[in-house]
């Protein structure tokens, strides 16, 4: 950490909640962009870092929608503690490909995958308590907690995620061009 | 030794066991945790690793369409898509009588999976364990990160980002995006590789393979600078298990099923694709979501095996690109005539295979099949098929009946690091035992559990594909305190 930086860095949580980590990799496919936005702010709680629980930051990144009781509560500690809460695609912000689980009878399918299918030894659903309590459907998280910003995407690309943080930690409104909004 | 770590698995007495945990287990991919319970004495008596989350991919890939489910299954994972991208294209090629695949069309996909490969592989060590590796497993935990690896080593930590941005550049080459593209479908490819691509990523590759090969000098200097904590760092026997070329040679996209024992002996060889279910068997155990599978012949306590960079560098009979073979002669040697089963030595092999991969991407670059050709292959349709590729977490598989009315009646995939999970459960155990055991937990103890995970580049979100359960009530309200969803079992 240079002693030269006089402005304090801002603070940034990420985290991936139920999504497939591709808007994780598409953060990092920021490249050597990483270095420049580590001189700009530092990181909290993120699967890039070891910090287990989200203390008071300035932007909070969501991946995925809210598919249990685990989600719910990260979800929250994120809003409780982010300035600047943004849902990061397209499961963050209607639910995504996890959402198609939506129209199914979970208990059916849990049988079929855990009791009907050929070569299972044991069969059986897993039930143990320290499995978090799932929800019936796929929820977005503006569902649940007030949410600032939306990047679309199935993921967002690297340049629009760079683009979006860059104006935002210059304190710009961020602004996505056309070519960076893309919904694929 | 791997009797007295089973026994870690279920305490005795849960109940009256203090319980320690880590969540989220972090610097891998996807949501797990790790529960231990302690007795009195601080001995750790059980320990576990949950993969903790739900999805329910093949389930509801059962109605799709069969030409939607390359491109959906990508979904599952952002880490590694091309591999279930290219593990479903396969296995829908039997389907569309697509085998064999056109030249151009096999080579694209072989070029998009080994910078699938080298991506993934530079992304692993890199940005998620080298800050264990470099600074030390108890070193301070605001600095372990790919940042303080930037700070204090600039030059590896830009090495590593510029390697995993050709490999992404690869993918986006051969797929039109670097996250979920769209480049094989069933038959073969819908792109050649353009001119311009061509040239950008031959101007770069002679780099790529020069860093790659420092990347494996960098790994043998760690294991140089420790080798007792290098070699015995949740060290445990089992077997082996990838997919090899007829010939023996390490192929990654294609190839029979092979075992080995602990002893290296091969127990089952040129087992087709289409045969996996004759050897494979699954365990459910319910206090997890991932599957424990293990081969049907040696039983669930003797037949469970590792998989990935471990397990394909000594499966193989040599790698059949020059730098690499040397250093996978190398790895051997340090056996002395046994597998190499310490789970740090993964970092090392996978080092071996990114070099490997950026190798077979310079030769690929120099076929002309690339840039043009037939790209689609057309037969007798099919209503079943198997696809397995090794990704690069391991052996990946996919399975598919198809209807005539061309929706999916059956999926069933069977996830890299779900044939791992076995060896995830018992590394933790050989590290709670040896480091853990009646000491004060620190956060840098705990963290050697999660070092212990992460040599196996674990992905969880690929884990996660299978439904779960519900066994409590819950309501979930929505930020203006309505009811949004309430769900009550027993
Ligand atoms: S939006 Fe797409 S890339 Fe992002 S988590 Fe969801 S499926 Fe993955």
């Amino acid at each position: 950490m240079s002693q030269l930086d006089k402005k304090p860095r801002l603070r940034v949580a990420t985290t991936s909640l139920a999504g497939c980590f591709g808007c994780h990799m598409s953060f990092l496919d920021i490249d050597e962009h990483l270095f420049e936005l580590a001189r700009l702010v530092e990181f909290d709680r993120s699967p890039l870092t070891d910090i287990k629980e989200c203390g008071p930051c300035d932007i909070g990144l969501i991946e995925g929608g809210v598919c249990n009781a685990e989600n719910v509560h990260v979800l929250r500690a994120f809003r409780a503690n982010c300035k600047t809460l943004v849902a990061v695609g397209a499961c963050a912000i209607n639910g995504g490909l996890p959402a198609q689980r939506n129209h199914l009878e979970l208990e059916a399918c849990l049988r079929e995958v855990y009791e009907h299918r050929e070569g299972m030894d044991a069969p059986g659903v897993p039930n143990d308590p320290e499995l978090p309590l799932l929800l019936d459907k796929v929820h977005p998280i503006h569902e649940i907690v007030r949410v600032d910003y939306f990047i679309p995407g199935c993921p967002p690309s690297g340049e629009t995620i760079w683009k979006f943080l860059s104006d935002l930690i210059a304190g710009r409104t961020p602004r996505l061009s056309h070519e960076l909004l893309r919904f694929d | 030794m791997n009797e007295d770590l089973s026994r870690l698995e279920t305490a005795s007495e849960r109940e009256s066991l203090r319980r320690v945990v880590i969540d989220p287990v972090s610097r891998v991919e996807g949501h797990g945790k790790v529960t231990l319970l302690l007795d009195e004495d601080d001995s750790v008596r059980e320990a576990r690793l949950h993969i903790v989350e739900f999805r329910g991919f093949e389930v509801f890939i059962q109605g799709r369409p069969y030409w939607e489910v390359p491109v959906m299954v990508q979904r599952l994972c952002g880490i590694c898509p091309v591999s279930h991208h290219l593990a479903a294209s396969k296995a829908l090629d039997h389907v569309v009588g697509g085998v064999p695949l056109t030249a151009s069309a096999e080579k694209l996909r072989r070029l998009m999976h080994y910078g699938q490969i080298l991506q993934s592989h530079a992304l692993h060590f890199f940005h998620l364990s080298s800050p264990d590796l470099l600074f030390g497993f108890e070193s301070d935990v605001g600095r372990r990160n790919i940042v303080g690896v930037a700070e204090a080593h600039p030059e590896i930590a830009r090495q590593g980002v510029l390697l995993r941005k050709f490999g992404q550049e690869v993918i986006r080459a051969t797929a039109g995006k670097r996250i979920h593209g769209t480049g094989a479908v069933p038959g073969g490819m819908n792109r050649h590789l353009s001119v311009a691509d061509h040239q950008l990523l031959k101007a770069e590759i002679a780099q790529v393979v020069e860093w790659s090969r420092a990347a494996v000098e960098l790994v043998k200097r760690l294991h140089r600078a420790d080798p007792l904590l290098y070699d015995e760092f949740a060290c445990f026997d089992s077997g082996f298990m990838s997919i090899v070329r007829d010939d023996g040679a390490m192929d990654l996209y294609h190839g029979h099923l092979r075992f080995r024992d602990a002893e290296g002996r091969i127990i089952r060889d040129r087992v087709a694709e289409a045969d996996y279910r004759s050897v494979i068997c699954e365990q459910v155990k319910p206090w997890s979501y991932m599957k424990f599978p293990y081969l049907r012949e040696l039983g669930p306590d003797a037949g469970w095996y590792k998989v990935g960079p471990l397990a394909r560098v000594q499966n193989c009979d040599f790698i059949p690109t020059i730098f690499a073979e040397a250093e996978r002669r190398e790895f051997l040697a340090h056996g002395e005539g046994r597998p190499v089963q310490a789970t740090l030595a993964y970092h090392w092999a996978r080092m071996i295979e990114m070099l490997h991969a950026a190798e077979v991407i310079r030769e690929l670059l120099d076929d002309p099949d690339l840039l043009a050709g037939e790209r689609m292959s057309e037969g007798a349709r099919g209503r079943e098929g198997v696809g397995i590729i090794e990704a690069p977490r391991g052996t990946l598989i996919h399975h598919y009946q198809v209807d005539d009315d061309d929706l999916v009646s059956m999926c069933n995939l069977i996830v890299s690091t779900t044939h791992n999970n076995q060896a995830m459960n018992t590394a933790i155990r050989a590290v709670a035992n040896r480091y853990l055991s009646g000491r004060k937990l620190t956060e840098g103890l705990l963290n050697h559990i999660e070092v212990a995970i992460r040599a196996f580049d674990p992905c969880l979100s690929c884990a996660t594909h299978a439904l779960g359960q519900m066994p409590l009530v819950l309501e979930l309200e929505s930020a203006d305190g309505a009811t949004l969803d309430r769900l009550v079992r027993d």
